[in-house]
């Protein structure tokens, strides 16, 4: 006998205990502490930082922790919590040029001031199973130099001095703010920066490889990636003056791009830009490739109808935590729906069917 | 963190302002989809983040709040939509249509008509009717402009065409007050008649950033033909629990060898109508003794 399912909310329950349970996994193994997860997981970590855009490495530990090493999830998490911070001010745009660069590279020249300075990179590692690791050991020391004081120049300021590259236009303007105002388009540079420095790493590498594979190609170089820390400035009304209030690590990649030109303006070379936090240089990159096929408009560029392309495309998909909402949302209970489009297949077979014999009858 | 950590219903009082003004707007002009600062929510996206933003727009201390999904007050997502508002508003909460001031439904309306006084909060994931006729916003905005539908009659027209009926079952497309064509979220079509209410419906979606609004008493006309009306189709069958002939149906199956019953997808119209002594086919035995 049929008994309507009842009890969900002891389900639910039931679901989260075990849920916390499966966190925590054999007990006889000790259990992960949030300073270890923000220490040993520092990659994850900046992830879910960037994309939750809040920084805040202990937060992001913690959430980590919390979501079993779903980073996705542990995003929503810091999102969900990030959405509910009052606003105390805005900080004042952070001078990238004066960053603390503890990796510092340019792919168009062979040495620049400043030097290139590989930094903890996995680039020339040798993708070998390290089985050192699975025992504990002393804790590796890397050997020092003596750090640079004076700031970085910027790669793309050298080009700009010929004039070979493309000036960007500046602006003290207040810039949008996509977590405060609905998304509409065209949404213009300022909000598309914004998209895609908290979109999903995946989606903006892929859409950024598909530009390089001609879906949109726009000849990239990497004029310079920087990583660094960098001081976070705010004015203080009662003081009139800003004070530091703290810093941060950021990944700023500029491209330099094949050069648009005409009769009347000469050649030059266009940028792509790519900031994000933490050390997190797949996804700067990516988003710098990304910025840059999303300016064709404003370069004089043919759109191809390639995806990287299309703003609204590229913006609407690029955040993961929608894209996982609404794709999971599909195993709620859909049965009123699918009961009645049962109901109109049952229908149109039956008149179908109905037909058929109909029409065999009469032959 | 404790639950008072939090404002009455989650939402920060600027938040909720700024989603009053946009129900305002909503109701002002019905079936315009009126964009708004969506926030995130502790919960995911396509659970019902635009419902729920609504719901806790809407709510006072002296509500009482009854939460559906799928008709019933018993899914899992109605027990935790339902849950979350009593830990973070302690509104009292209800399973009772009737003595509900505010009802948060997804893919439902009540069977029992609702009245002037009660509001009834969709959770709507794709507002657009259009979107999967053209899927860029800035199109279809355009569209709702210049009132162009058009394309909507055509997509109709090809469905009876290929199908010999128009093969939508469910967000069966509305025109509301003769000027915008709205999705009424994916409420099956029989539900659609029962648009026309003298309770206030509004529609939140958290994703894509949009409510909509119909005042009471607006006039909603589903999308059809003259040679081919609208019909408000439903399972062929009573509820085999309390006999109704005229309720929607939800289809159980029972067993691997074919059987099924057919039960109300509304759990409270069906426990009262048990309780008042109605009962279907399959109804315990013991009961009809």
């Amino acid at each position: 006998m049929y008994v309507a399912v009842k009890g969900g909310e002891r389900a639910i329950d039931a679901a989260h205990e075990w849920l916390a349970e499966e966190r925590r996994g054999d007990t006889t193994v000790p259990e992960l502490t949030v300073p270890q997860i923000r220490e040993q997981m520092a990659l994850a970590v900046n992830r879910v930082m960037a994309e939750g855009s809040l920084y805040d490495p202990d937060l992001a530990a913690l959430a980590i922790k919390q979501a079993r090493g779903d980073l996705i999830e542990a995003i929503f998490l810091i999102r969900a919590y990030r959405t509910t911070l009052p606003r105390l001010g805005h900080s004042a745009p952070v001078d990238t040029t004066g960053m603390r660069c503890d990796r510092r590279i340019s792919a168009t020249f062979k040495d620049v001031p400043g030097g290139q300075v590989l930094g903890p990179t996995f680039d020339y590692t040798h993708r070998l199973l390290d089985f050192a690791l699975e025992a504990e050991g002393e804790a590796p020391r890397a050997r020092e130099a003596e750090p640079r004081r004076e700031p970085t120049p910027r790669v793309t300021e050298f080009l700009n001095k010929d004039g070979l590259i493309q000036d960007e236009p500046r602006s003290d303007g207040t810039p949008p703010d996509m977590t405060r105002e609905p998304m509409e388009y065209p949404a213009g540079r300022p909000l598309r920066l914004q998209a895609l420095t908290r979109g999903d790493e995946g989606f903006v590498l892929g859409m950024a490889y598909s530009t390089q594979r001609g879906y949109g190609r726009n000849h990239p170089f990497v004029g310079e990636l920087r990583i660094g820390a960098v001081e976070v400035e705010m004015e203080v009304p009662e003081l009139g003056f800003s004070v530091c209030i703290g810093e941060l690590t950021l990944t700023e990649c500029e491209t330099v791009n094949q050069f648009a030109g005409s009769k009347t303006e000469p050649a030059q070379f266009t940028r792509g830009y790519g900031l994000v936090f933490g050390q997190t240089e797949r996804k700067a990159i990516s988003m710098a490739l990304v910025d840059r096929a999303l300016r064709w408009e404003e370069l004089g560029e043919e759109n191809i109808g390639a995806p990287a392309q299309d703003e609204e495309f590229v913006l609407a998909h690029s955040d993961n935590i929608q894209g996982t909402g609404f794709l999971e949302h599909i195993k709620l209970p859909h049965y009123v729906d699918f009961q009645s489009e049962l109901e109109l297949v049952r229908k149109m077979r039956a008149e179908a069917l109905g037909t058929a014999k109909f029409k065999e009858a009469a032959e | 963190m404790t639950e008072q950590a939090y404002n009455f219903a989650y939402l920060d009082e600027q938040t909720k302002r700024m989603i009053r003004r946009a129900l305002l707007k909503a109701l002002a002009v019905p079936g315009y989809q009126v964009p708004f600062a969506s926030r995130e929510m502790p919960m995911p996206y396509g659970w019902g983040t635009g419902g729920v933003q609504v719901t806790a727009a809407c709510l006072t201390p002296e509500d009482r709040l009854k939460v559906i999904d799928q008709g019933a007050d018993d899914t899992t997502n109605a027990v935790s939509i339902r849950k979350f508002f009593e830990r973070t508003a302690e509104v009292e909460t209800t399973e009772h249509t009737a003595e509900a001031t505010v009802i948060q439904t997804r893919h439902r309306i009540p069977e029992q008509p609702l009245g002037e006084g009660q509001i009834l909060v969709y959770q709507v994931p794709i507002p657009e009717p259009l979107r999967f006729l053209e899927p860029r916003e800035t199109e279809t905005r355009k569209m709702h402009a210049l009132e162009e539908y058009g394309l909507m009659h055509v997509k109709l027209y090809e469905d009876i065409a290929h199908n010999g009926a128009i093969s939508t079952a469910y967000a069966y497309p509305v025109k509301v007050e003769g000027r915008y064509v709205m999705d009424p979220s994916p409420i099956p079509k029989f539900d659609n008649p029962r648009l026309e209410s003298a309770a206030i419906q509004l529609f939140g979606a958290g994703r894509e950033q949009r409510i909509y609004a119909l005042p009471p008493h607006t006039r909603v006309v589903s999308l059809d033909f003259e040679d081919h009306p609208f019909e408000a189709s439903k399972a062929d069958h009573d509820c085999d629990l309390c006999g109704c002939g005229t309720s929607y149906l939800d289809e159980v199956i029972t067993d691997d060898a074919g059987g099924r019953m057919f039960v109300c997808s509304d759990t409270d119209f069906c426990a009262s109508r048990q309780a008042d002594g109605h009962r279907g086919a399959l109804s315990p035995q013991e009961e009809l003794a």
